[in-house]
């Protein structure tokens, strides 16, 4: 059988086992509609219950403040176009970044076309929000700061307990899309300044299609999809009870092995990191050395162009994801790299690899040795490297 | 998401490689864009293709229409390398995704660039060869130097 080594979990995780193991009663045993008042559908009840209350449990917060949603793209969608909505006696004005996710950007673009004003922060090289530059564009009118709390493609972890210091400092509510964090650091919701929160199931060893969001008490958003009174009255639809159970499932995996995981993904992605700066010319790290996610590694290769580098990588059953255009399926290179500054042509090489727990230091050799020899040879047909080599010999 | 074609001539491309002292040498594209294609000709004197290599900074489908187009043109005369069109590419590939056909396009006029370059060197004109418009030369892709 051809060996598979996924480094793409800042994509999507295997779902664990134990998750799904955790979720199998409630398709045919347990199936009852949680609103439904015979006891038959207690036991859903409270399973959906218990998944709120461990949630809340890791994020220091209270289980009325935790709303279960589609996933991460639905919780973003939510808290930007219901906030805008509702403190619209107050400004019009939204404060986010240029290296958010799409469900985001792409939220801001459509609130934009509806009246509102976006400002979209710059980053430094390693791909940090200036906070001076934040409190600058503070406003009156501004009713929502929303940075995300780790990059999905670079693993920069943003400075939010002082994003959220500054939020609260000039009374604009915090939110932050902890989708790539959530799970892998601890995040206290008070302590950070937190008002807002969106995280996904899939990204932690959960099932997919099932997130949710924090809204602190006191926040008066409202519904974003309408038809019914689930979720107190915020978000409509018969709850997605084995993925709820799932997810609960997950978040209590990931709290109790979090400190263990981690410390073991980040040593074996120093361990990547170093050895493919080594081994490979030409070559850089994108994001910030120390403040990343644990499990991220993302390359520039000069010269080359990822999708290329993806196909060959598959070819000996490494899967990773690249920000070339290619990929992204326009004519530029991912609006992270170019955010903190690659020229086009280097974000165009770029390879983003995802660890997990189930990574070993074998895998990590077998990569590099592929890698190592993968850029070598599209190199080799590279007139750009053609003509850097022909300069340097001049 | 690519034929059985484009992933032969992407993993086994075939003519990679320089000439020295070409006949006719073309590169078109653009690195901002992420592809760029660079073709060699070796012409002899009865204007017969005789050898032809490539180079290309590109994604899969942007190396397999390299390899392609240069199978398409070798040993042929000039005149039948004109007739080499993107569709003909892309037929010979058994088709591309429709967000990759533009490789296919940069592949015809990477040939073009070429067969240009050797007909102003040797003074000749090819029927039907306009002046590539999407040559990028030299020295415009400099400025990626810094790092």
């Amino acid at each position: 059988m051809k060996r598979t080594i996924y480094l793409d979990n800042a994509a999507t995780t295997k779902t664990k086992p134990a998750v799904v193991k955790a979720m199998l009663p409630y398709f045919s045993e347990y199936y009852g509609n949680p609103s439904s008042v015979y006891d038959f559908s207690t036991p859903v009840k409270q399973a959906v219950s218990r998944a709120r209350e461990t949630i809340a449990k890791s994020l220091g917060a209270k289980s009325n403040e935790i709303y279960f949603t589609a996933g991460g793209t639905e919780a973003d969608n939510w808290v930007l176009t219901a906030m805008a909505d509702a403190y619209k006696d107050k400004g019009n004005h939204i404060i986010t970044s240029k290296i958010e996710h799409h469900a985001v950007l792409h939220t801001c673009a459509s609130l934009e076309q509806q009246g509102m004003e976006v400002t979209y922060l710059d980053v430094d090289e390693d791909g940090v929000v200036k906070l001076d530059e934040l409190e600058k564009a503070i406003r009156p009118t501004t009713i929502l700061i929303s940075i995300m709390f780790a990059n999905n493609e670079i693993g920069t972890i943003q400075p939010v307990r002082e994003i959220g210091a500054i939020a609260r400092k000039h009374g604009v509510f915090f939110h932050t899309d902890a989708v790539q964090a959530y799970g892998h650091l601890p995040i206290a919701v008070d302590d950070l300044n937190i008002d807002l929160l969106s995280a996904s199931g899939h990204k932690i060893n959960g099932p997919k299609g099932i997130g949710f969001l924090y809204i602190r008490t006191g926040i008066r958003m409202r519904s974003f999809i309408h038809g019914g009174g689930q979720e107190r009255k915020r978000r409509a639809g018969t709850e997605n009870v084995p993925a709820i159970v799932g997810l609960g499932k997950a978040v209590e995996l990931a709290m109790d092995t979090m400190t263990k995981r981690t410390r073991y993904e980040l040593k074996l992605r120093d361990y990547l990191i170093r050895r493919v700066l080594e081994q490979v010319p030409y070559t850089r790290l994108n994001g910030h050395r120390e403040q990343r996610l644990s499990n991220n590694a993302n390359f520039a290769f000069r010269f080359i162009e990822g999708e290329s580098l993806l196909i060959m990588l598959d070819s000996k059953g490494i899967c990773g994801s690249s920000g070339s255009a290619c990929t992204s399926g326009s004519l530029d290179p991912s609006h992270v790299l170019l955010a903190i500054g690659l020229p086009h042509e280097i974000a165009h090489g770029s390879l983003r690899l995802t660890l997990s727990d189930e990574t070993t230091k074998e895998d990590i050799d077998y990569v590099v040795e592929n890698i190592k020899a993968i850029v070598k040879r599209l190199r080799d047909m590279s007139p750009l490297y053609e003509d850097f080599i022909k300069k340097q010999n001049q | 998401m690519y034929t059985e074609k484009v992933m032969d001539h992407f993993e086994h491309p075939r003519n990679v490689g320089e000439l020295e002292n070409p006949s006719g040498m073309g590169t078109v594209g653009n690195a901002r864009c992420g592809d760029i294609m660079r073709i060699y000709l070796d012409i002899d004197e009865n204007q017969i293709i005789r050898d032809v290599k490539f180079k290309t900074f590109g994604c899969g489908a942007a190396v397999a229409t390299s390899s392609m187009a240069t199978e398409l043109i070798k040993g042929k005369s000039v005149q039948e390398a004109m007739q080499v069109t993107n569709i003909a590419v892309m037929e010979a590939l058994d088709g591309l995704p429709p967000v990759k056909v533009h490789c296919s396009l940069l592949a015809e006029e990477a040939i073009h660039a070429a067969l240009w370059d050797y007909a102003q060197k040797h003074g000749i004109e090819i029927a039907g060869l306009k002046q590539p418009k999407s040559d990028i030369g030299e020295h415009e892709h400099e400025e990626e130097e810094e790092y």
